[in-house]
């Protein structure tokens, strides 16, 4: 029996997926012809495939990924910026203005200062460097109201929802903007804290059950019945 | 001279009721600090300690990041009131020595080359001890590294085992420890059978030392399966809950 | 974020809610976060507690041993108090040697128990001039989610009223313990209030973010008989008198309620 576990089915490091002729997917190890669990989780069968959904990991950058930063620091030419990540990224000022930077004229941190939060795309990360930004895309830049939730980069997929059907929802139902960073930072705008604050306990209870199934359910409902109590 | 106090009595009974090849009762607690990445909490016999990762993380200072891999620090630390006599909270030379063996006991278990130029930052504090503390911390932090998230090939389960009143034993206490003929604490990763940690004082003939690692090699498989249980734990029982609730 | 610094947007938040009485994680202003105490944790201790206030967690640790009294108080017992912040309590704990800030908690926690004459240190005297008992209270801050103060204050006063004495007689001016103990005797219960000064308001009990944005830190401790006993001021903002005496006000109602979670009489 080469499948030695359910599908689903919780996983921690060191436990034997699967032996024999198998691909090592993600969050497994391959040792000789056995497959190994290498984080906690929920092991995946996918045909010849073995992998691991994480409930826990912290965020490795990936060019073109979407994140929500902090400024730490404003240098020179740019800024420092946390994105969450074991790596700190950079902003140059050339990534940020839509003109050319004149480093004896231009003020950074008129610009963007220490404390700010951006919404930022990855634009180069490799494993001898650290990852750079660019806020100069159109919806990319400062992010001045609003609310960040703050979760495992691990559950970003299931609030996203398979083809953005969980999503979808959060925003139908709570009537908020909402941009995930794919570093694990959610940005809400809604049009009062009420419906911002459904939009915080929502991806919060996300969070917490993304290992369950008829989540999609609870998490509507969960909606309805806050609202319902504060009328 | 004081008489040397019995460890072992002639029905093979220990000072704490257990007989030779038993463990002490484990408790194991996953994810119990908010502010650490990964934190687990252990109570072993009268052993209560606690310990905390975070990372990886950037490294400070510097000049200590390594281009090709993740740096692993370990500081284990006893509290002033986790032993009979207050300890000062000055780091000793057993405490600096103890946190680099159990460095190197988790270093084969963490895929570390995933991480350059990052640093993982372990952090053990005894609140009390009873024999046993650097085991148990290598137990504890298996439990946290896994809890941060970090990709492990196996976990390291730990546990000691000795001589003492001519019998060999499992799992010593701080009597046992102190007043026994031999203790030699042992971590293991099972997958592998690797043994990661390794250390003796005493007096063993080959013979002894190897039913006592026989023994020790078996306290370790059965901590390993509480350390999966523990990992499991807090997730189970959200499954269980969520599932309850859609029943109704 | 990895970073602790709060970000502009949510110091503005926090900001903004407290201008309107309301703070970001729905208490009043002058509310405290969940309290749960626990003692006698730790056997090989004298004494212990733990307290959990809101997710800051703290544990103290009592040891008493036989040493020497101060020169200037040759018929008392010795207090001293000790502050390890360790480094998993937090991301910006560093270990090593105690910096400011773990120096300053150490002598506000010890400031509020010793000049409340909480515990009768005469009746901790071995032999004048030359033996007594030493009392060593270590402050051990296990999770960092802002008001260590308070936190520390009360797991020592917990401590404290949990500890017990070796009984011991005097042989040619050696001392021998004897099996049994005898509580430590206290006869006083100091609290310690602390509130963040947050753009002209004060709140009680601040949490991690509420600190980070905080212009001043008051603290005010008051005994049994609602007497002020240990005050201290931090952070680099300023205070007014008037905020100050609304401050001790409010803080003598508050003392009220947190000392009824420890004296249980």
């Amino acid at each position: 029996m080469p499948f030695l576990l359910e599908n689903r089915q919780i996983v921690t490091p060191g436990d034997l997926l699967a032996e024999g002729d198998y691909l090592s997917g993600n969050n497994t190890h391959r040792d000789d012809s056995k497959i190994y669990a290498s984080r906690l989780g929920l092991v995946e069968y996918k045909g010849r495939r073995v992998q691991v959904v994480a409930l826990n990991t912290f965020y490795v950058p990936a060019v073109g990924d979407l994140v929500v930063g902090k400024i730490v620091e404003a240098n020179l030419h740019g800024w420092t910026v946390d994105i969450n990540s074991p790596y700190t990224a950079t902003l140059k000022a050339s990534e940020a203005l839509n003109r050319p930077f004149r480093p004896q004229r231009d003020e950074l941190s008129e610009f963007l200062d220490v404390g700010d939060l951006v919404l930022a795309k990855v634009i180069a990360y490799d494993r001898t460097r650290d990852p750079t930004l660019t806020i100069r895309e159109p919806d990319l830049g400062k992010i001045t109201n609003g609310q960040i939730v703050s979760v495992s980069p691990a559950k970003i997929p299931r609030i996203i929802g398979r083809k953005g059907s969980m999503i979808t929802l959060l925003k139908k139902e709570t009537r908020c903007s909402i941009t995930v960073g794919q570093n694990g930072l959610v940005a809400i705008r809604g049009r009062n804290q009420g419906d911002e604050q459904l939009a915080v306990l929502a991806i919060q209870k996300i969070e917490q059950e993304a290992h369950t199934s008829g989540l999609t359910d609870r998490v509507s409902e969960m909606i309805r019945t806050e609202r319902g109590s504060v009328g | 001279m004081t008489e040397k106090p019995t460890l072992v009595s002639e029905k093979g009974l220990r000072t704490d009721g257990r007989k030779a090849n038993e463990l002490r009762p484990l408790k194991l607690e996953v994810g119990i600090l908010s502010n650490a990445d990964g934190s687990a909490y252990i109570e072993q016999g009268k052993n209560k300690i606690l310990a905390a990762v975070y990372g990886p993380r950037e490294v400070h200072p510097r000049h200590l990041a390594l281009p090709e891999r993740a740096l692993l620090r370990c500081r284990y630390h006893m509290a002033p009131f986790s032993v009979q006599e207050r300890k000062s909270p000055a780091p000793s030379r057993r405490e600096v020595e103890l946190s680099k063996v159990i460095r190197q006991a988790l270093e084969p278990a963490i895929f570390l080359d995933k991480f350059p130029r990052t640093s993982i930052d372990l952090f053990i504090e005894v609140l009390q001890a009873d024999g046993g503390t650097r085991c148990a911390g290598v137990t504890i932090a298996s439990l946290a590294l896994a809890d941060a998230g970090i990709p492990m090939r196996d976990l390291v389960a730990s546990c000691a085992a000795g001589k003492a009143d001519g019998q060999l034993i499992l799992d010593l206490n701080d009597a046992e420890d102190k007043e026994g003929e031999a203790d030699v604490p042992l971590a293991l990763m099972p997958n592998s059978n690797a043994v990661a940690l390794l250390q003796m004082d005493g007096l063993l003939t080959i013979g002894e030392f190897d039913q006592v690692m026989q023994l020790a090699l078996d306290g370790c498989k059965r901590i390993y399966a509480q350390q999966k249980e523990a990992l499991k734990a807090k997730y189970l029982a959200i499954k269980e809950e969520a599932e309850e609730a859609e029943e109704e | 974020m990895t970073s602790v610094m709060v970000s502009r947007l949510r110091q503005k938040q926090i900001a903004q809610l407290i201008s309107s009485g309301k703070r970001l994680d729905g208490r009043g202003l002058t509310d405290y976060r969940p309290i749960q105490i626990e003692t006698g944790i730790i056997e090989r201790a004298e004494g212990s507690a733990r307290v959990l206030l809101g997710k800051t967690e703290v544990m103290v640790g009592v040891k008493i041993e036989v040493g020497e009294p101060f020169a200037d108080r040759p018929n008392e017992g010795v207090l001293t108090v000790n502050t390890e912040l360790v480094p998993l309590a937090s991301p910006t704990f560093e270990a090593g040697p105690p910096g400011e800030e773990s120096m300053e908690l150490a002598r506000v926690v010890d400031r509020g128990v010793r000049e409340s004459k909480a515990i009768d240190l005469e009746k901790l005297c071995i032999i004048q001039g030359k033996k007594a008992w030493v009392v060593f209270v270590d402050v051990y801050v296990l999770n960092h989610d802002g008001n260590l103060i308070d936190a520390s204050a009360l797991a020592a006063l917990a401590a404290l009223m949990n500890t017990k004495v070796f009984k011991h007689e005097v042989k040619d001016d050696e001392v021998v313990i004897k099996p049994g103990f005898i509580k430590l005797p206290i006869v006083n219960y100091p609290v310690e209030v602390t509130f963040a000064d947050i753009n002209g308001r004060l709140v009680v009990d601040p949490w991690l973010d509420e600190e980070e944005v905080m212009d001043a830190r008051l603290t005010m401790a008051f005994d049994k008989d609602s007497r002020l006993c240990a005050m201290q001021k931090g952070g680099t903002g300023t205070l007014s008198p008037q905020q100050i005496l609304e401050a001790a006000s409010v803080a003598e109602k508050k003392a009220e309620e947190l000392r009824k979670l420890v004296v249980k009489s």
